[in-house]
């Protein structure tokens, strides 16, 4: 076999020496790794921003604080807020919108979104899923079905949405998929419930958005 | 010691006549979860394979020291450890592979085909059979592994590697990229390796009957 039975003390030096070596090595492939995963994350929320607002050249990010909207600069962390919402501009430099990052469960874990808001019009603009582990083939058809992502490109939020099953006739209706029931409905639900969070707060800081640059 | 031929024998058998999952039934649970398409079956068998070569190589050099009564216990730290490195690396280089198979590249730990082979090859032999061992082994579970996603997405997407292959008309079987497709993909597959199998012994046996008579 391999090695002669051995004391406790030799084993303990063995575990002792592998347990070092081994957090030495995850340390150091965390530090590696740690910065292009952030920039993937980064870069994967951006593009997502400028998918939801259809049109958008440039954008700025803002925290809601007690004074209202408040500019949040990359700089100082902009990934660590926990909410904060993406003002977008067009090549004039208008406000086109807001996208809003808001997650919620779904059907076997939770479900991360970022959806595009006109407060001028009071609509959702465009809704993409961020991260979702719904069951592959049914319910990752809120990410992979053409029809119900771009059924939210235009959708009236007020008083609130709603899953229909056989065909949308109003502008407050999402058609549910069949066969991904349960994960349309969250989505709808997470947008819902974001909504009711931000509509007033938006209105109110709209102003500071307005007046603000965005950048690319 | 190792003779060439050990050494081809020990990479060969893993692809045929020990493969893993075909043969051993070994790993079938990352075997059945993330083959709903062939990319994903591909990635695994990768990350697979980095995890069972380097821990067989380590557990080989180190197997002199290792004291027998903690040795389960070392092979877990060292497997974990590959397998740490190969979440953060795909994380980092593959995001979108990365986020298919989820929580499926930290469960390689428990991969009972990887600690297997510690246990029963690479802390018994010299690192070259170890690594030649964990290569053949490694292949035979990604080819496995592969040959399940691309059925799976075939029928239950009309896809191969993402590239529709049937036209809109097809109407894909969404139930072989849920979990029962897994089980019958592979029923359906083992059947075919017991019946290669048979066949080929009793073709051996016919001849080794036929140069009796000749005899």
């Amino acid at each position: 076999m391999t090695a002669p039975a051995a004391g406790s003390l030799r084993m303990m030096g063995t575990l002792g020496v592998a347990g070092l070596c081994s957090g030495l090595a995850v340390v150091g492939i965390f530090l590696a790794t740690q910065p292009r995963i952030e920039r993937n994350r980064a870069e994967a929320l951006e593009a997502a921003i400028f998918r939801v607002l259809q049109g958008a050249r440039s954008r700025a990010a803002f925290v809601m604080r007690d004074e209202g909207l408040v500019r949040h600069d990359a700089a100082n962390g902009a990934a660590a807020a926990p909410e904060i919402v993406y003002a977008g501009y067009d090549a004039a430099g208008a406000l086109l919108g807001f996208a809003i990052p808001a997650e919620g469960p779904g059907f076997q874990d939770t479900i991360k979104l970022i959806y595009g808001y006109d407060p001028s019009a009071g609509r959702v603009v465009g809704m993409e899923v961020l991260e979702s582990r719904e069951t592959p083939g049914l319910g990752d058809k809120i990410i992979k079905d053409a029809a119900f992502v771009d059924s939210f490109r235009n959708l009236a939020p007020d008083p609130e949405l709603v899953v229909v099953k056989d065909g949308r006739t109003r502008d407050n209706e999402v058609d549910g998929i069949s066969g991904a029931t349960i994960s349309s409905k969250a989505v709808v639900r997470i947008i819902n419930e974001a909504n009711a969070r931000w509509r007033d707060r938006l209105a109110a800081g709209l102003e500071s958005a307005t007046t603000a640059r965005g950048s690319e | 010691m190792a003779t060439p031929t050990d050494a081809r024998d020990d990479l060969v058998k893993g692809l045929w006549r020990e493969n893993p999952v075909f043969v051993q039934l070994l790993g079938l649970c990352p075997a059945l979860a993330v083959t709903n398409s062939a990319i994903n079956g591909l990635a695994m068998g990768a990350a697979t394979t980095f995890v069972l070569v380097g821990s067989s190589l380590l557990v080989s050099s180190l197997r002199r020291w290792i004291p027998k009564q903690v040795r389960i216990t070392t092979f877990i730290i060292i497997i974990a450890t590959f397998v740490t490195v190969a979440d953060f690396s795909l994380q980092a280089l593959a995001p979108g592979v990365h986020k298919e198979l989820g929580a499926f590249i930290a469960l390689i730990v428990v991969n009972c085909l990887i600690l297997g082979r510690q246990e029963a090859f690479a802390s018994r032999h010299a690192p070259r059979q170890a690594a030649a061992d964990a290569l053949g082994m490694s292949l035979g579970f990604s080819y496995a592994l592969f040959l399940l996603g691309a059925i799976r997405e075939v029928l239950g997407s009309g896809s191969l590697f993402g590239m529709s292959l049937f036209g809109p008309d097809f109407e894909p079987w969404v139930i072989m990229i849920l979990p029962p497709g897994g089980f019958l993909t592979i029923g359906l597959l083992l059947a075919l390796f017991a019946h290669v199998k048979e066949r080929r012994e009793r073709a051996v046996q016919t001849a080794a009957a036929s140069e009796r008579r000749a005899a």
